[in-house]
This record gives C-alpha cells, sequence and structure tokens, in this order.
C-alpha cells in the first residue's frame, strides 16, 4: 500500500484547495444559502467542466482519467472544507458510484461518460438506513412498453432540485431489487426540495408517477456489489468530514492566536492548546483512517472487510467532525454562536451528516457484527 | 487461524518476511515457546533469564542490531526492511526484547557520539545478548521536566567520575549490567545546560536498586540510588557539559520502526479481548459490542497511522501524524484495557491464575502508565499545540 500520495494525486488535491479557497469562500457559500437552492451554478459549471472533477474516478475509455479513490476522496475533503454548494458529491459519490459497482458495465457506460465529461448531474437517496437498499421501500418499478417505470417517492435526495437524473433502487417485482436512472426531464417527474438547517446541501424528494426509466442491473441487484457502493460512499462522506474538520481547526488555532484577553492571545493558555490538540489529534487519526480505508478500496480486497472498515470509519468521521466544530464554536467564545462568524455553517453540517446512509452508530453495530458473529476461516 | 483483528500481509510476501517467519517458527519453540507474546511493557518481569538466552539465541540468528551500520556490527537494514522485521517479529508472538535499551537507545548514541573504544568495548556485548543496559534519566524531581536533573557528577584527580543522586523508573534495573544517565557535571547549572552523560557498572558499592511497586503488584520499575558511584574516565560519552544533547540526540532518530510492530502485537491484545467477550457472553451486549467496534476501527487507524509516518521519509520535522502517535497509541491501549476488565466482569475483580484473563488484567493496570510515560498526555498535547499547530510555547521560569 503505498502510504504517499503521487504526484498527480498531490497536483490535484492542491488545485482543488486552491480553487475551492477562492470560490467558495464563506461569502459565496453564505450567498448560496441564502438564495436558498444550495447551488453556485457558475462554479459547478466549472467544477465538472473545465476542471473536470467529475472524470477523476472514472475509467479512461469512457472519459475519465482512471484515478483511484484516493483521489476523489481528496477532493471530496477539499468540497466538504469549503462546504461546495454544488451536486459534486451526490454525482460522483452516490450517482455514478452506483453506476459504477451496481450497474451493468453496458448500462451504465454511457451515463458514465456524461457524468466525465461534465454533462450530467446525478444524484442518488440516502435512506436513514445503514442498507441502501432500504431506499427502494416505496418504489416501485413496472415493466412497460420496452421499458420500465416507476411509481412511488424517492426521499432524501441531496441536491434533488438541480440534478439531471436520479439513480434509484425500487421494487421490480417478486422479491427482485433493480437500478434504475430517470432524468427529471422526464413525464411523471415533479421534485420538491426544501433547505434544512445546513443550507449547504438541500435535500428533496422526486415523486415519481408513471415516470419512464431505464434499467441499469441485470437480474437484480447483487448485495455484494451495493455493500461496496455504500462502503465507498461511507468513505467519502468520512473524507469530507474530515476537511470540515481540519477547516474548523484551522478556523480556531487562527481565532485564539489573535484573540486576546487577559494581555495575551487566548491560544496561549494551555487549557486552550490541549483543546486545539485534541482537535488535531481527531483530525490526524480520520486523515490516516480515509488514506488507509481508500488505498484498501483501491486494491480491489475483501468486500466485508472494506465494508466494516468504511463503517467504522464513517463512525470516527461523525465523531470528529462534530467534536471539532463543537469547539470550533466553544473556542471561539460568544462569536461563535453567531451566524456571522463559520464555525456554525460547518455545526449544522455535521449534524446532517450523521443521517446519511444511517446513523453512525448503526455503522459500529456492523462492526462488530463483522468482528463477533461472523465466524472467520 | 486467520481473525478479524490481524492485519493481512501485505500483497505478496517479501523474502525478508518469509525468512523471518520461517526463523521464528523454527527458533521460538522448546523452552522459548513460553515466551510467545510474554515480556512487552507491563509483562517485563516475565522469565528474565529466559528471555536473555533469548537475546542470545537472536544474536546468534543474526537478528541484532539489525539497524545498526554494518561498519558497527550491524546489518544495515533500511527502515523499510527494520519495519517488516518487527511486524513479522510482533505477529510470530517474539517476546519483549531484554536487549531493547541496548540495542534501541544505547548502542545507536555510542554509535554516534561515542569514541572508537567505547564502541569497541560495549557495542559486541549488546549484538551478542551478553550485556544489558538500564536508562538513568528520570528522577523524583525531573520527570516531565526532565532537564531538572538534580544527580550530581564530578570528575577525581585519576581522570574517573563520581555519581550521587537518585534515578526512578528505571526498568528492569535489577537484571541489568550496567546504567547510563545524564547527571549535573556543572555546579550551580540549571536546566539543559550542565550535564553530562556517563557509564556506569551496575555491580558495586555505590549503586543500590530498590524496586518499586506498582498497582497491579508487580515490580518493572526501580529506584536506584548512587552514592559516590564509580564511572571510568573512558566512560564519558560526549564532552562535559553535552550530555542532554547526547540524550536527547536520540529521540529525534526515526522512531516509526517499531510502531507496525507495536500494533501487530495490540492486535493480538484485541484479539484476546474479544475471545473473553465471546466466552462470557459480553459479546452480546450492544455496549460491549460498539466499544469493541471502536477498539478495532481504532486500531486500523493506528496501523494506518504508522505507515502514512513511514511513508513520510527521514524527514526529522515532525509531520503531524507522528506528532500524534504516542498519544493516539497510549490512549487507545488504555481504553483496550478498561474494555477488558469490564467485559471480566467479576471474574475479573480477582488476581487470575488463568495466563490469559491474568494478562487482560495486566493490560487493565498497566496501560495507566501507558499515557504517563514517554512523555504523558499533557506533555504530548503541548507538543502538539505547539509543534503542529504553531501555538505560543509554555511560558519557562
Amino acid at each position: 500500500m503505498a502510504f504517499s500520495l503521487s504526484d498527480d494525486e498531490r497536483m490535484i488535491a492542491e488545485a482543488a484547495a486552491e480553487v475551492l479557497a477562492e470560490a467558495s469562500d464563506s461569502v459565496a457559500v453564505r450567498a448560496c444559502c441564502e438564495a436558498g437552492e444550495g447551488i453556485d451554478r457558475a462554479l459547478w459549471e466549472q467544477v465538472a467542466g473545465e476542471l473536470g472533477w467529475c472524470a477523476v474516478g472514472i475509467d479512461e475509455a469512457l472519459g475519465g482519467m482512471g484515478m483511484g479513490v484516493l483521489t476523489e476522496a481528496l477532493l471530496f475533503e477539499q468540497s466538504g472544507a469549503h462546504l461546495l454548494c454544488a451536486p459534486f458529491f451526490s454525482s460522483v459519490a452516490l450517482g455514478a458510484n452506483l453506476l459504477r459497482h451496481v450497474a451493468s458495465v453496458r448500462a451504465a457506460e454511457a451515463w458514465l461518460a456524461a457524468v466525465a465529461e461534465g454533462r450530467m448531474s446525478l444524484s442518488a437517496p440516502l435512506p436513514d438506513s445503514p442498507h441502501w437498499s432500504d431506499a427502494a421501500a416505496g418504489v416501485r418499478a413496472e415493466a412497460a412498453d420496452a421499458g420500465w417505470r416507476l411509481m412511488g417517492e424517492v426521499a432524501r435526495v441531496p441536491d434533488a432540485a438541480h440534478v439531471d437524473a436520479l439513480v434509484c433502487l425500487a421494487d421490480a417485482g417478486d422479491g427482485e431489487l433493480g437500478l434504475f436512472a430517470v432524468v427529471q426531464a422526464a413525464e411523471g417527474v415533479s421534485v420538491s426540495a426544501r433547505p434544512g438547517w445546513d443550507a449547504t446541501r438541500v435535500f428533496g424528494s422526486w415523486m415519481l408517477d408513471g415516470a419512464p426509466a431505464e434499467r441499469l442491473d441485470v437480474g437484480g441487484v447483487a448485495d455484494g456489489a451495493l455493500q461496496r457502493a455504500a462502503a465507498i460512499a461511507r468513505l467519502h462522506i468520512a473524507a469530507e468530514a474530515l476537511g470540515g474538520a481540519q477547516r474548523c481547526l484551522d478556523l480556531t488555532t487562527a481565532y485564539v492566536a489573535e484573540r486576546k484577553q487577559f494581555g495575551r492571545a487566548v491560544g496561549s493558555f494551555q487549557a486552550v492548546k490541549h483543546r486545539c490538540a485534541q482537535m488535531m489529534v481527531e483530525v490526524e487519526a480520520l486523515r490516516s483512517g480515509v488514506f488507509g480505508a481508500a488505498r484498501l478500496a483501491e486494491a480491489e480486497d475483501d468486500t466485508a472487510q472494506l465494508a466494516a472498515e468504511c463503517h467504522a470509519l464513517r463512525l470516527r468521521a461523525d465523531r470528529a467532525f462534530f467534536f471539532c466544530a463543537q469547539e470550533a464554536i466553544q473556542l471561539h467564545g460568544g462569536v461563535g454562536f453567531t451566524w456571522e462568524y463559520d464555525p456554525q455553517l460547518y455545526f449544522k453540517r455535521a449534524q446532517a451528516a450523521r443521517s446519511w446512509l444511517g446513523r453512525p452508530e448503526r455503522g459500529g453495530e456492523a462492526v462488530a457484527a463483522h468482528l463477533l458473529d461472523d465466524e472467520a476461516a | 487461524m486467520a481473525d478479524a483483528a490481524q492485519p493481512a500481509r501485505d500483497s505478496a510476501p517479501s523474502d525478508l518476511r518469509t525468512e523471518i517467519a520461517a526463523w521464528m517458527a523454527a527458533h521460538l519453540t522448546g523452552e522459548f515457546a513460553a515466551l510467545q507474546h510474554r515480556g512487552g511493557p507491563g509483562d517485563e518481569e516475565a522469565d528474565p533469564e529466559l528471555r536473555k538466552r533469548w537475546e542470545q539465541e537472536m544474536a546468534a540468528g543474526g537478528w541484532t542490531g539489525i539497524g545498526w551500520p554494518v561498519e558497527f556490527g550491524g546489518r544495515g537494514f533500511s527502515i523499510e526492511d527494520q519495519v517488516i522485521f518487527h511486524e513479522e517479529y510482533a505477529r510470530a508472538g517474539g517476546p519483549g526484547r531484554m536487549g531493547h535499551i541496548g540495542e534501541g537507545l544505547l548502542g545507536p548514541t555510542l554509535i554516534r557520539y561515542g569514541t572508537p573504544e567505547q564502541r569497541q568495548r560495549f557495542l559486541p556485548g549488546i549484538l551478542e545478548g551478553r550485556e544489558f543496559w538500564a536508562q538513568g534519566y528520570s528522577e523524583p524531581n525531573a520527570g516531565s521536566d526532565l532537564s531538572n536533573v538534580q544527580t550530581r557528577c564530578w570528575q577525581t584527580d585519576d581522570g574517573s567520575w563520581r555519581v550521587s543522586g537518585q534515578k526512578i523508573w528505571t526498568s528492569l534495573a535489577h537484571e541489568s549490567d550496567w546504567i547510563f544517565v545524564i547527571a549535573r557535571s556543572e555546579p550551580g547549572s540549571k536546566g539543559r545546560h550542565g550535564l553530562s552523560f556517563l557509564l556506569l557498572p551496575l555491580d558495586q558499592d555505590g549503586i543500590s536498586i530498590r524496586p518499586i511497586r506498582q498497582m497491579s503488584g508487580g515490580s518493572e520499575f526501580n529506584e536506584v540510588f548512587f552514592d559516590e558511584a564509580v564511572a571510568e574516565a573512558d566512560c564519558l560519552v560526549g564532552a562535559p557539559g553535552e550530555g542532554w544533547k547526547v540524550a536527547m540526540g536520540l529521540l529525534e532518530v526515526e522512531r516509526g520502526v517499531s510502531t507496525l510492530g507495536q500494533q501487530m502485537h495490540f492486535a493480538h491484545e484485541l484479539q484476546l479481548v474479544i475471545e473473553a467477550a465471546k466466552q462470557t457472553g459480553q459479546a452480546a451486549e450492544p455496549a460491549i459490542r460498539a466499544r469493541i467496534a471502536e477498539a478495532w476501527g481504532g486500531l486500523r487507524v493506528m496501523r494506518y497511522n504508522a505507515l502514512r509516518m513511514l511513508a513520510g521519509g527521514d524527514d526529522l520535522a515532525l509531520p503531524r501524524e507522528a506528532l500524534i502517535y504516542k498519544y493516539y497509541w497510549s490512549n487507545w491501549h488504555r481504553d483496550l484495557g478498561k474494555l477488558a476488565m469490564d467485559i471480566l466482569g467479576p471474574e475479573g475483580e480477582v488476581p487470575s491464575e488463568d495466563p490469559v484473563i491474568r494478562r487482560l488484567q495486566q493490560i487493565f493496570f498497566f496501560s495507566r502508565a501507558d499515557t504517563i510515560y514517554a512523555g504523558s498526555n499533557e506533555i504530548q498535547l503541548n507538543l502538539i499545540a505547539e509543534r503542529g499547530l504553531g501555538l505560543p510555547r509554555e511560558p519557562r521560569p
């Protein structure tokens, strides 16, 4: 396992950090939040088009860059650090992820090529359940004409209102789970969305009333494939959390170095130093975890092992991110509590992320089951 | 048998890995089989005599001094190969090394700061597993504030030195032949200035050793009293007054080599905890399950953190993952000890005759020391804040 970054990986990560530090700064993010849609369209065009971030992990044969999971995770670290208001996470960590792992190769090709070119934004539901298959509850697929039609509500879709297409799971009859793609422009599709406390990623629902859909799997969704996709989605959730936690640490360190009380910088008080140091311990441990899990995912290893690691990682990420956001508020003193200062944005994001693809504690239970209940060879 | 806690070998085993594994399988047998997984921190009283013989077995096999330069009798292994050695050694359950202070601390100190005569005299004994060393640094008034050393030393007319004072927390002093000390050679000096680094044989009238009883009942640590103890003229390492530099110089050297071995040993301990949970039925308790999952995830991260440190190369400016490492592993281990004891429940309340349960009980107690020695939690947090985050340093008196 290579635990250092290649030159390419490093360059991509550094370039992303630079671009977002400027284009997705506090002012830009707040403007998006005020507008209530959770999207900066110009920045999304730049990210998907000129910068080609959606192409990074897609096979070269499909027009992608063929880079690994870690490179994508590094981009998510930046999107999390700067609360990028764009369907980058939903297109890559969710939509393209499902296409690459669950869809048949033939069905996925055209969609992935479009994503790689930046022409197609995607999303997928994030159920409040550790099992992605639970997203199929209440969504029914019926064979019709030469294709399929979907009926029901696909809830908890990030960036629901402004993605071109939805990748979703549905009950395809006879107990079979199918993977489908529906375009927003299709008949029988109506979308509603409502900004939450975390207005940087606006969730919504797609109501499907006989909407035509393309079936992407062959013979039912394989459980192992869905597990692998879920593991990678969790990995990227953790990568975003890493970026957010680091940003909380950076904001805090900068603040306590400047803020003076009792004749000295508050960062010179040992209690404050220790709190910041504990944030750094959490962040660096999380960083090591993201790195390791990403390299493991690239090694095409045992899915059960990867699934357990990513459950554990996501649990750690939730704890680290919330802790750092909480400490950021606390160590900013009075201003930490205000709308005007940025810790509140990360605090809200950290809390919101707890509900994505199952609560973190359920992930802990999945790890325990893997260690204690599965009989290893 | 594969288990969920043990990390698998990375990709194809190298020749070195296979060689070490085979050697360990062939030699950690017979009388040495009893040493498997024994003798680490918290278990250092495990059969010292047998572990000394094991040092000689290691020496005969060519496994001592692997990281030392070839010209000093070592094998000049790269960092990567040293890591492989430590990992495979731990995977096979190789016992804690009686020679670790000599091989890991004193030897490299002499290689870096010693005279050719000192190297010639002392290095072979370490390499051959014949001579064992104790470290005389901490004092009752010099723990975290190590530079507050009060033990005095002075040179006599014939050039030899005398040492008077006291050292504390000296591991296995009663099993060692020699001790290296930092002592104050310049009267009136304070802190890091005016210290000298001396080598003394322990078996002499001027030195007495008193074991310290630990909360777990054992006595790995000792107090060592110096009453005009004698060090030969040739046993000063570095110049007078340079003692701090000599003593600390080593601590900047690559520490990452033993991290993967340590993590492998911890994986073994975690496996014991998991088995205890299954045997006691605690594996069905939701809160215990959550903590086991946490311990496992934490160990995976520990491994990845160590791999990051090793990938960092020889850069001496400690990167962030290295800065957090000691704080991270020691607190992880402390949590593991607590988890073990909670799993054992009432059975854990009685000192056990069962070696596995006894081991878990020892971890519970000794891990309380893990967050104190080699830089306490509080000192680590200072270092992380100062070196990692650039926050202001503690005011010095």
